[in-house]
């Protein structure tokens, strides 16, 4: 609790973080610069939106009898948010891990203020996080992103991701693309205000992959890694005394 | 006219508090002080002179209260998640209960209001200022009852009633060796909490170390001449039927010792 409100963290890990609409790709490079990080030994702690055991169902079940509103919606998140910098986030970089986190306050910044919530509400609800030291924003127009969630993977949009709470249009597909426009925008202004590091998603995967690592690699530059040194020191421990490593199971 | 409600800071710019005929009424002090009995009485009171009643307390939203008794059990709680669970089960009942109670013209009875969670919040180490923007979406009450006790007092109505929870004794604040030590301490800091708020908030405050019927004595004159500036004037209402001459209705909630 005594990290200053928004400020930079002074613990040994690291905090990168990706952002962008549905349908940006953010979440698919997130798990290949962890492929990438983990082959190189690096402890890697990954952490999600909206996934916190405390109010996951219960963002569900609001989510599906749709009574959530703008407020109750930004408040549940949140509070999910909360339970997961205190549980999820914070120790890991305390170890000195790195903590790849898919989605972070920015992503409330954006949706919720479409929704109607004051930015500077929003940025007070928040100010408890810590700053992330690396955080990447995958830019990609709004045809680019509806084609791929329509005819890609998921292949369905949902009822608060389409903003159809906000009654902006009857049909599916042309709330989420008034929605997600609106959204788009939202998170322009803060790629300034947030200094985030810019994507454009719309180019190829691996080339994207590509700049990722690339980026990332400067920013692990000062970063002093603490490599699984579990398995190790047993070894070491036997070593000492010239005994052969008991069998593992 | 109504007077209209307001926020206690930025709007909500989807729900408009123009309109609301209701009042709403806060009856706020630490737990155990007989907050519970006070509001039940006083509906009772207010519906044989007719006017609709609607209580509301904390933790009830049907959004939430699951999720918070899932959370107290499971001892998870970290001093943020605490706050903002309780701040969204508020917001639920405000948008789905107070407000809509108040538009109908309800008399809203409130047992705890956002300075229960101010206190709470502030003694588990959260920035004053940083809880009292997260909860500027609540609606300014009409009147706030603080029941004020001193904590010795309060520790013994508690043993003599209901027992020491561990909660109620802010056992996670590991502030005492045992329930009571933890109690009195964690108790006392909340009172603190309240007094302070006492002043800021503008409460009505009510002694509650005197006799239940001197409380609710007390707690009934102060919501007269609330009631009698609503727009709409009663057919019949015994003895209260003279003008009334108070100016509207700040007066009323102003009017404190």
């Amino acid at each position: 609790m005594s990290v200053k409100p928004g400020g930079p963290h002074p613990y040994p890990g690291k905090l990168i973080l990706v952002e962008g609409i549905d349908g940006s790709g953010k979440s698919t490079q997130l798990s290949l610069l962890r492929k990438w990080l983990e082959s190189q030994d690096y402890n890697i702690f990954y952490t999600e939106w909206n996934s916190s055991e405390l109010v996951k169902e219960t963002t569900r079940r609001g989510k599906k009898t749709k009574v959530l509103t703008p407020l109750t919606f930004s408040l549940l998140h949140a509070t999910d948010f909360a339970n997961r910098l205190y549980h999820q986030i914070l120790p890991p970089l305390k170890a000195g891990m790195i903590v790849l986190a898919d989605r972070y306050m920015y992503t409330a910044f954006a949706r919720d203020a479409v929704r109607g919530m004051s930015p500077t509400w929003l940025r007070n609800l928040y100010s408890f996080a810590v700053k992330p030291d690396l955080a990447f924003y995958f830019r990609v127009p709004i045809e680019v992103s509806v084609s791929r969630l329509l005819s890609g993977t998921r292949a369905e949009l949902k009822y608060y991701e389409a903003g159809m709470d906000l009654n902006l249009s009857t049909n599916l597909v042309d709330s989420f693309k008034i929605f997600q426009s609106r959204a788009l925008a939202e998170y322009d202004k803060l790629v300034d205000e947030f200094n985030l590091t810019v994507i454009d998603a719309t180019q190829e995967i691996d080339e994207q992959q590509a700049q990722v690592r690339e980026i990332v690699s400067e920013v692990l530059a000062s970063y002093k890694p603490k490599r699984g040194t579990h398995a190790r020191r047993q070894a070491l421990f036997w070593r000492k005394f010239a005994l052969p490593e008991p069998e593992r199971p | 006219m109504p007077d209209d409600k307001r926020y206690f800071g930025e709007s909500l710019p989807y729900l408009s508090l123009s309109g609301l005929k209701g009042k709403l009424i806060a009856i706020e002090g630490p737990d155990g002080v007989g907050r519970s009995t006070h509001i039940e009485a006083l509906q009772e009171w207010l519906e044989v002179q007719g006017y609709g009643v609607m209580t509301t307390g904390w933790t009830r939203s049907a959004l939430m209260s699951k999720t918070i008794e899932i959370a107290k059990q499971g001892n998870i709680l970290d001093a943020w998640s605490y706050s903002l669970l309780y701040a969204t089960d508020f917001a639920d009942r405000l948008e789905h209960q107070i407000i809509p109670a108040l538009r109908s013209g309800f008399v809203v009875l409130a047992d705890r209001y956002i300075y229960t969670a101010l206190a709470r919040n502030v003694v588990r180490g959260c920035d004053r200022q940083w809880i009292r923007q997260v909860f500027g979406f609540a609606v300014v009450p009409d009147l706030v009852y603080y029941l004020r006790i001193d904590v010795e007092t309060l520790a013994l109505r508690v043993i003599e009633s209901k027992g020491m929870n561990y909660w109620e004794s802010g056992m996670d604040m590991r502030l005492g060796a045992d329930l009571y030590d933890s109690f009195k301490k964690y108790q006392g800091m909340v009172i603190e909490e309240f007094d302070r708020m006492a002043e800021e908030f503008a409460f009505q405050v009510v002694d509650a170390r005197r006799p239940p019927e001197e409380i609710q004595e007390a707690l009934r004159a102060r919501i007269l001449p609330i009631l009698r500036d609503r727009g709409r004037r009663r057919v019949e209402r015994p003895k209260l039927a003279e003008k009334a001459a108070t100016p509207p209705d700040v007066a009323g909630s102003a009017g404190a010792t």
